[in-house]
């Protein structure tokens, strides 16, 4: 699932700057799950905002309403209705489905109440984990089902590096060294043979680095 | 015993203090009350087993979320007594009402910030 974090509350406030009629949309999916823009943080956020604006003596209006997902237009079309009734639509979708609702209301301004952080998992009620950064050509049948590339701060290819200690990584003693879970996973698996294979230079053109990345798949479209 | 608390305090019943969630005590706080205290059982004695402590955390993800909007934390409390201790519930409601009272009245009634 995509995790992310709530903005600080002032910076939302800072970037509603002067609109006072807000469309403020949540979303039934990840952001759901891990707590950070589902229908209930959605009440939470509207709340905050009605208290501030009520504290400064000044009127304000937000509509809430939760989008079964913003990243298919169809849910986005939802709201056109009434989208045109306020200043701002305020999503707390990740940023694919903020820019996608941008893209459906092209004269309304959209702004974004969360920060996109990672592809993870929930590691137990309230905390999530990152485990993935969608590199476009997955290794994990080499590597033990671990990923060098989410789970290693270096993303090396061929692990550890000298900051590994104790099973920890130097950039924070909390932080598992992403290739001694590589080696301890090799060895329950009596793969431990399989370090010894020299993984080559990554093709980082499935990554980012060939910009923006597109999937089609003909026999799905209509 | 026939003890008595102060008469701004009102009561709201619930089955545990882990019904309350974060949104009940917005909404009290943007209908105007100058306070919201929890009045659980003790910790380690809750029928539902983790009822207080999920209100406990609740009420400190709460004075958070006060804080954030300018209106302070210190309006919201979470207090821990026996069904037996109505001595330790009238005190509780005593110092929250001094606490609240030095406060002063919500800032989310009279607009005070502009």
């Amino acid at each position: 699932m995509i995790v992310g974090n709530r903005k600080e509350f002032q910076e939302i406030v800072g970037m509603l700057g002067s609109n006072r009629r807000v469309l403020l949309l949540g979303c039934n999916e990840c952001v759901t799950v891990c707590g950070v823009g589902g229908e209930k943080e959605v009440g939470v956020l509207a709340s905050e905002l009605r208290i501030h604006w009520k504290t400064a003596g000044e009127t304000f209006e937000v509509k809430e309403h939760t989008l079964e997902r913003q990243c298919d237009y169809e849910y986005i079309d939802q709201v056109r209705g009434f989208v045109g009734d306020y200043d701002v639509i305020l999503s707390m979708a990740c940023g694919a489905g903020v820019q996608y609702v941008a893209e459906a209301y092209k004269t309304k301004l959209v702004m974004p109440a969360v920060n996109t952080t990672f592809l993870g998992v929930t590691l137990e009620q309230g905390v999530w984990s990152e485990r993935c950064q969608g590199c476009g050509a997955c290794i994990l049948d080499m590597t033990g089902g671990v990923c060098p590339i989410a789970r290693c701060a270096k993303s090396l290819m061929n692990g550890p590096c000298g900051g590994s200690s104790g099973g920890k990584c130097e950039v924070d003693k909390e932080v598992d060294c992403g290739w001694q879970l590589i080696i301890d996973r090799l060895t329950e698996l009596g793969q431990l043979d399989r370090y010894e294979d020299i993984i080559p230079v990554k093709d980082w053109r499935s990554s980012r680095e060939a910009g923006p990345r597109k999937r089609i798949r003909e026999d799905l479209r209509l | 015993m026939r003890l008595s608390y102060p008469s701004n305090v009102k009561v709201v019943k619930v089955p545990c203090t882990g019904r309350v969630d974060i949104l009940l005590i917005l909404h009290a706080f943007e209908n105007g009350v100058d306070g919201v205290y929890l009045a659980g059982c003790l910790e380690g004695e809750c029928h539902f087993l983790k009822g207080n402590l999920r209100a406990k955390k609740r009420v400190q993800y709460v004075k958070g979320l006060l804080e954030e909007v300018g209106i302070g934390g210190e309006r919201v409390e979470m207090f821990n007594m026996s069904a037996s201790q109505g001595q330790r519930f009238a005190q509780c409601a005593q110092e929250m009402t001094e606490r609240v009272r030095s406060l002063g009245p919500s800032p989310v009634k009279g607009g005070s910030k502009k």
